[in-house]
């Protein structure tokens, strides 16, 4: 789980992480009056949404006066900020953060992140602040500090001394960077995160260090023991459909083609989207059914594949372990039904009472197209889609 | 293989007299496997499926010597029913529980250095060696005894590729789900190794998915030390950047992370390579046959 910036700064400052002034607010004179309040003679107005590259987007700008504060405001609550992760569509603001705007003596980058080879939580940290870590790790790698920490003892003095001096923070920085990142590793360690970053962490011309942007992630699966952290939950940034598939136990992702998929287990789903891409269709979702699914699971994971406008067949591929074949034959019949749904159905079962659900399916008055392996599944699913492209005819030219 | 489940295997059940449990252990015994009893706190000195029931694995151990443990607790009790196994002496733990926090897999792993126990999963469907036994929850009548060793990040997908194999006459040796989580007890490297001893598996099936690093370590480890042919698979080629695919592991963080990128290294490493899913059964078929 995502969380926003103002969120995130909200937390490290109960840590001990040094944030700049600011509060987030809703209206554009709200933004004037929290700008008066928090004082100094600039301020950064800042998109709250969940993505990055939210600068070079026009979402962070900078006002000069309370009055620019309160248009810059103005402008970008309500707008469609579209950055390099939110897709052409982009994400509507709803709130912005009105900072102290600072002055920048240098940026550095102090990140938390899960490594998987050492299984331990790692202390990344790089000179290059205000670059997002991937491009440095790509281009610099030598540039990037890490140090492993041990759970049994947790991240130590000496460690985030070696960092900090290692990327250039020495003398009077040292503790501040100590100290910094000791908030950062106890907050994410205590909140259940599995992500931290600040970025940038920088020199502000007091001499002082400060946050200036900050991200966290959450393990959905401790959410249950940090209610405090759940929430911060906004449903807003979040796919309507995929927080109506969770509600389901459904694990739904919604991709950019046209074939809807429901398939049970995660790699069967992403093979089963892998299978119709290579035989040149694109799937239009990742569906997981999970295990045990019952027949109004089934009928909700269509409800849900057919909520995208852009699905023009459904391929069902089941390979049933825990679940059961005639379940899941007898919840695509009870959606066939109460769903009215007329595309093209392509199946294919196997596994655990797979000649009851083949039963069901065929001495059913719907017209299954019925695939007897992964293979003949993509295959069918991208012939029939193909077939409804090509028959459709464009009603209208588009004006552009 | 003689490393994880073999016929001298003693199996307890953690969690032993829940609904999941129950049904599991139940089908294991159908099959031949060895379950001695379970363990469920507060149930101690009871019967269950005809077998004794513990309040602790630590009693479980002494009273029937027990080296396997199948773990049934819910998530939010998993990580400490795993260190109850550890201190126990259980060598084989296979964990099944979905879900389990990131951060109480580090401690657990934390936990685990210097002792002689292996965490299967978690977040697996679990082992199963044909013709001796399983602990898990995959269905065993579609695995059949034979030569071929699998190792795979997914459930279905290891059935659907067990499938493949049943259509061309391929059996198994053992099949080992290691999980979809980012922070498992074992790897790809390590169950490689013990297939690499095995006198009864001739060749290895290794099932990844997009996200970490754990496949092409695996194929370095294998190009060093292996003389049996590896074939391996990674699931998530059209998956979007960024997005967590189901299993809580599979996310692409970045460019290494994404399937073609593992794909093109292990190909590049001297592996058998499967691009596309419904080729997994031809492909290990040509690989012995190589």
């Amino acid at each position: 789980m995502n969380i926003h910036e103002y969120q995130t700064k909200d937390l490290l400052k109960h840590y001990g992480v040094p944030v700049p002034p600011g509060r987030v607010v809703h209206t554009d004179a709200q933004a004037a009056t929290v700008a008066e309040e928090i004082g100094g003679s600039r301020w950064v107005v800042k998109a709250q949404i969940h993505s990055g590259g939210r600068g070079k987007a026009g979402g962070v700008r900078v006002g000069n006066s309370i009055d620019e504060v309160r248009v810059i405001a103005d402008e970008i609550i309500g707008t469609n900020l579209v950055t390099h992760q939110t897709g052409a569509e982009g994400r509507l603001v709803r709130r912005v953060l009105v900072e102290q705007a600072s002055n920048i003596v240098r940026e550095y980058y102090v990140g938390l992140i899960i490594d998987r080879a050492t299984r331990r939580i790692t202390l990344v940290a790089s000179a290059e602040g205000g670059v997002e870590i991937e491009v440095v790790a790509k281009q610099t790698p030598e540039r990037i500090i890490r140090e492993i920490i041990d759970p049994a003892v947790g991240l130590l003095d000496f460690q985030c001394r070696k960092v900090a001096y290692k990327v250039g923070l020495k003398g009077a920085l040292l503790p501040q960077a100590v100290k910094v990142m000791k908030g950062l590793y106890r907050c994410m360690r205590d909140n259940d995160a599995i992500m931290a970053e600040i970025n940038p962490l920088a020199i502000v011309d007091n001499g002082q260090l400060l946050a200036l942007d900050a991200k966290m992630t959450f393990d959905d699966n401790a959410l249950y023991r940090r209610p405090t952290i759940s929430e911060l939950r906004d449903f807003d940034e979040e796919d309507s459909k995929e927080v109506e598939a969770t509600g389901h136990g459904l694990n739904y992702i919604a991709l950019d083609g046209d074939v809807g998929c429901i398939v049970n287990g995660a790699g069967l789903a992403m093979a089963t989207m892998d299978a119709i891409t290579l035989h040149g269709g694109r799937p239009a979702n990742f569906l997981d059914v999970g295990g045990g699914a019952t027949p109004e699971k089934v009928a909700n994971a269509f409800r849900i594949v057919l909520q995208d406008p852009a699905v023009k067949i459904i391929l069902i591929n089941i390979f049933a372990g825990i679940n059961r074949c005639d379940w899941i034959a007898t919840g695509i019949i009870q959606a066939m039904r109460d769903q009215n749904i007329q595309m093209p159905i392509i199946v294919r079962l196997a596994g655990t009472n797979v000649e009851e659900g083949r039963t069901i399916l065929s001495t059913s008055k719907f017209p299954f197209i019925i695939a007897s392996n992964l293979n003949d599944a993509a295959a069918k699913a991208v012939t029939e889609v193909n077939n409804i492209v090509q028959k459709v005819v464009p009603l209208k030219k588009e004006h552009s | 293989m003689s490393v994880l489940l073999n016929k001298d295997s003693r199996v307890i059940f953690q969690g032993f007299t829940g609904q999941h449990a129950t049904f599991h252990a139940e089908e294991a015994m159908k099959i031949g496997t060895k379950v001695v009893g379970g363990v469920t706190p507060g149930k101690g000195g009871t019967q269950h499926l005809g077998l004794p029931v513990f309040d602790t694995v630590e009693e479980a151990v002494q009273a029937t010597g027990a080296d396997v443990s199948g773990i049934f607790a819910p998530p939010p009790f998993a990580a400490d029913a795993i260190m109850e196994a550890i201190d126990a002496g259980i060598k084989t733990i296979v964990v099944i529980a979905d879900g389990i926090p990131v951060q109480d897999m580090v401690r657990v792993e934390r936990y685990r250095l210097g002792t002689n126990s292996i965490i299967i999963g978690p977040n697996t469907p679990g082992i199963i060696t044909p013709g001796v036994g399983k602990v898990g929850i995959m269905p065993s009548h579609i695995y059949s005894p034979g030569r071929i060793g699998i190792v795979s990040r997914s459930g279905t997908l290891n059935y659907e590729a067990v499938a493949q194999m049943s259509d061309l006459g391929l059996g198994q040796s053992s099949s080992i789900g290691i999980g979809g989580d980012p922070v498992n007890g074992t790897d790809f490297a390590t169950v490689l190794k013990a297939f690499e001893d095995d006198p009864d598996t001739d060749a290895v099936l290794m099932i990844g998915e997009i996200g970490g690093p754990q496949e092409v370590e695996a194929a370095r480890w294998a190009k060093k030390n292996m003389r049996k042919p590896l074939i391996g698979y990674v699931a998530g080629l059209s998956a979007p950047p960024g997005r967590r695919m189901g299993h809580a592991g599979a996310i692409i963080s970045s460019e290494s992370d994404t399937a073609t990128a593992k794909i093109d290294m292990m190909e590049a490493l001297g592996m058998f390579v499967v691009r596309n899913p419904a080729d997994i059964g031809a492909t290990v078929l040509r690989a012995i046959k190589s």
